[in-house]
């Protein structure tokens, strides 16, 4: 790209230092071997009379020469020999992907014999591998450039977090657009729909912790019991007193916030890794409380027959009770299924775009910069007399409050609740959108969301590969942009801004 | 208000009065029974060789510390009186009016310039926007605060010259333009006792010389009292009027730049016991300049 970069990177090569490198790929091949021989060693198989173990030699072996391959194929990068990389690599990749493919279109070619692994996935996985490091050394060849400095790299992220930053004034809007007119698309069957309104659920949560984790800076990992605790507020209300969603809606934000101001309280005193574990205990205690109070919470019964949300008083059935109106009746539409879904999604994309037009405002506002404040120094805080106690509890009662929401909204959705739709994974999907998302990032929250609910969810049939992706995911985007993908803040107020305010009113004279 | 002449630091009109303050680490005695005065509209300087003791009188001032022992009385012009070993660390900022600065810079390093100066006003503008409530739906008292705390932080930006980075992250600020963004924020929450640890350190003469006239100005014009930690004598003897020496925690002299200067407990602080006692000052002043 710029020539300051490619000047910087032709710089003299040194000799390879062969022993170094074997020794190097040779410790990644034995780690490598002793995770394999831990984690794919041994098969249970069912035998005649019980089960078998089987000690998959192959496996563990082919495991550990991919690792010193791979390795050795880094080191060669990383010290600017990426031909041999690029020749090796780029054809094994190819005869991989076309001796996958082959059997598809071309069953009488037999290309299925040069497969390497028993399993499909895991020779998608090493192809896709293959094909990524020959590609890097083809760029790399492309642009006789030796690998970035991670400064640059950052650098470049954070002017591409900053544009689509700049561009999210007009890309938001985009966004909500399309959401709007989605239930509307001839494509938008049911599953489709499904899979956005969860979408939108945990963007919406994600916006929530946003407010804690991004704006103020307090790592919890357990905003899921403020989910919960939102959940069976809106279900005990309803179910013991007969109230609607509408009624109970602000009662579960309330409930909500007040188990945040009462999980902030003990931790007031705590920072980092301290405080993320209290909250992950909170987060647990909440739900064995759920799963134990067998008198109040049905335990591991769950609760049943939450009331569906109405539509101004109307509810979304087909056949509603004597005397009443339901929708489709009311309207005099045809009844349809389709109609309810669609009006749960309009519900969670407005408590979404609640959650986040009061995120953008708060942020300019007084609390909202304390809360930023506080994320950056809390000991400079305290020299502003800022009273770090009340910031804090603020941020957890408010983050809190939208988890409420979330969780008011799960329960009318599903018409059914039990502590286990309120595990610890839960809270390490929510914090993982907004860690994944960028920090502080309302944009990168949506994304984020798209891409660890969404695609998932499309692609089940590959089940139980779906958590290997993730964590994959995550693991390389902690390595290669700690800050999140669009981490990129901009400031809540600008010059320009500031000397408008200042000269819209009179005179306004010079302050003492 | 008195006139200067009148205003010797006795204990009646003092804003600030330490009386007998000790503080002790375990075994550590970090502060011994430490007393002296410091005046509105004066720069009074505390000087001492390394681990003296000058950041933890700051601490105990400014509430991070709890002292053992001692009195600490602020004498707030429209307040009234404040016992600050009685109060917590926020609200010693907040209500009595005493502001500082670190000696490890302390600023929100990913917020821009003119945010660090308006988050310093958020006393303020948090009663103003109705603890949030009201700001949340634009009120005009709010936006009339807001104006207000812009202003003040426009002010001074201009005063440190740092408008033309008001958008930037404070973070990415030079060393220097950071030292005094420290100072503005602290200033943006007007106080009247400004408490400034060590300003000058690592500043080039340039920018020690725009601190100096920076200092002055503040104790000229906003009629405030200020205590400086500084290890950079000509700072210290150009710009103070009043200074406290400390040394493995005692208060070992106290008075007029002049006085301290020349004062053999001093000379034998710095120099160390063995050293000739019959130094000249001028001497004394820069082995003391070249330790910093
Ligand atoms: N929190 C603490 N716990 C234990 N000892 C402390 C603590 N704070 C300060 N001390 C000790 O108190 C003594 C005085 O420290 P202080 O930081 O006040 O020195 P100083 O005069 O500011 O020195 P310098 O010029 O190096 O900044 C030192 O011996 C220090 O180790
Ligand atoms: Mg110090």
């Amino acid at each position: 790209m710029t020539s300051a970069r490619a000047s910087s990177a032709t710089s003299p090569r040194s000799p390879l230092d062969f022993p170094s490198a074997l020794r190097e790929s040779g410790v990644v091949a034995l780690v490598t071997f002793g995770l394999a021989f831990a984690l794919v060693g041994f098969r249970a198989e069912d035998v005649p009379g019980g089960l078998d173990i089987r000690f998959r030699f192959d496996e563990v072996m082919a495991v550990t020469a991919v690792g010193f391959i791979g390795r050795f194929a880094w080191i060669l990068l990383r010290q600017g020999r990426a031909f041999p990389v690029a020749v090796t690599a780029l054809p094994f990749g190819a005869a991989m992907v076309a001796a996958l493919l082959g059997p598809l279109y071309a069953p009488a070619a037999k290309l299925e014999r040069f497969v390497v692994f028993g399993d499909l996935v895991v020779n998608w996985l090493l192809a896709i591998f293959a094909l990524g490091f020959g590609g890097r050394a083809a760029w790399l060849i492309w642009h006789e450039a030796s690998s970035i400095t991670p400064e640059a790299r950052e650098e470049r992220m954070d002017r591409i977090g900053a544009a689509i930053q700049q561009a999210s004034r007009y890309v938001g809007p985009l966004l909500l657009g399309l959401a709007l007119a989605l239930p509307f698309m001839p494509f938008a069957d049911r599953r489709l729909l499904d899979i956005a309104i969860l979408v939108l659920t945990y963007v919406m949560l994600g916006w929530g912790l946003n407010i804690v984790v991004g704006l103020a800076g307090l790592l919890d990992l357990g905003y899921v019991a403020f989910y919960a605790v939102g959940a069976y507020s809106y279900a005990l209300l309803a179910l013991h007193f007969d109230l609607g969603f509408w009624t109970c809606l602000p009662f579960a934000g309330i409930m909500a916030a007040f188990a945040g101001i009462l999980l902030g309280f003990p931790v007031l005193r705590l920072r980092g890794d301290y405080l993320a574990i209290v909250t992950l205990g909170f987060g647990e205690m909440v739900r064995i409380i759920l799963l134990n109070w067998y008198k109040f919470t049905k335990g591991p019964d769950g609760l049943s027959g939450i009331p569906r949300p109405t539509f101004f008083g109307l509810p979304m059935t087909a056949n509603p009770p004597e005397g009443t109106q339901s929708f489709h009746q009311f309207f005099g539409l045809e009844y349809s299924s389709v109609d309810r879904i669609i009006f749960l999604y309009f519900l969670i994309l407005a408590l979404a775009m609640i959650t986040n037009l009061f995120t953008l405002r708060i942020r300019k506002l007084p609390v909202g910069r304390a809360w930023e404040a506080l994320r950056e120094d809390e000991i400079a805080c305290r020299s502003l007399g800022i009273n770090p106690r009340n910031t804090k509890l603020t941020a957890f009662a408010i983050g809190a409050m939208f988890g409420g929401f979330g969780g008011a909204f799960f329960a009318t959705r599903q018409g059914f609740i039990s502590p286990e739709s309120f595990t610890f994974i839960e809270s390490a999907i929510i914090l993982s959108i907004v860690v994944l998302g960028g920090m502080g990032s309302q944009i990168g929250v949506v994304f984020a969301a798209i891409l660890l609910i969404g695609l998932p969810e499309f692609f089940r049939e590959l089940q139980q590969y779906r958590m290997l992706a993730f964590g994959a995911a995550m693991v390389t985007i902690m390595v290669w942009r700690p800050r999140g993908l669009l981490a990129h803040r901009e400031p809540t107020i600008r010059l320009e801004d500031a000397r408008l305010k200042s000269a819209s009113a009179d005179s306004g004279g010079q302050p003492p | 208000m008195s006139v200067p002449a009148t205003r010797a630091a006795s204990a009646e009109n003092a804003l600030l009065s330490v009386e007998h303050l000790s503080i002790r680490f375990g075994g550590l005695v970090a502060v011994d029974d430490v007393s002296f005065t410091a005046t509105d509209r004066q720069i009074t300087a505390i000087i001492g060789p390394n681990g003296a003791g000058k950041t933890t009188v700051f601490n105990c001032l400014t509430g991070f510390y709890k002292p053992t022992m001692g009195r600490l009385a602020l004498r707030h012009p429209s307040k009234g009186e404040f016992l600050l070993e009685r109060m917590e660390g926020f609200h010693i900022a907040q209500t009595a009016g005493v502001a500082r600065t670190f000696q490890n810079i302390r600023l929100f390093p990913a917020m821009s310039v003119l945010e660090n100066l308006i988050v310093a006003q958020h006393n303020m503008l948090m009663r103003a926007s109705g603890y949030t409530v009201l700001g949340l739906f634009g009120s005009k008292v709010y936006r009339e605060a807001e104006k207000e705390a812009v202003d003040l932080a426009l002010y001074w930006l201009d005063r440190i010259g740092l408008t033309n980075r008001a958008d930037d992250a404070a973070g990415n600020l030079a060393y220097g333009a950071q030292r005094r963004l420290e100072i503005a924020r602290a200033m943006c929450t007007r106080p009247v006792m400004l408490c400034l640890d060590e300003p000058a350190a690592g500043l080039n003469p340039r920018e020690s010389g725009e601190l100096t006239r920076l200092l002055m100005a503040i104790r000229d014009e906003e009629r405030i009292g200020v205590l400086l930690i500084e290890h950079h004598m000509d700072v210290v003897m150009g710009i103070s009027d009043h200074v406290v020496v400390l040394d493995y925690g005692k208060k070992i002299s106290d008075g007029s730049p002049q006085a301290v200067r020349d004062d053999p407990a001093v000379i034998r602080a710095y120099l160390g016991e063995e050293e000739d006692e019959d130094l000249p000052p001028e001497v004394a002043r820069d082995i003391g300049e070249e330790r910093s």
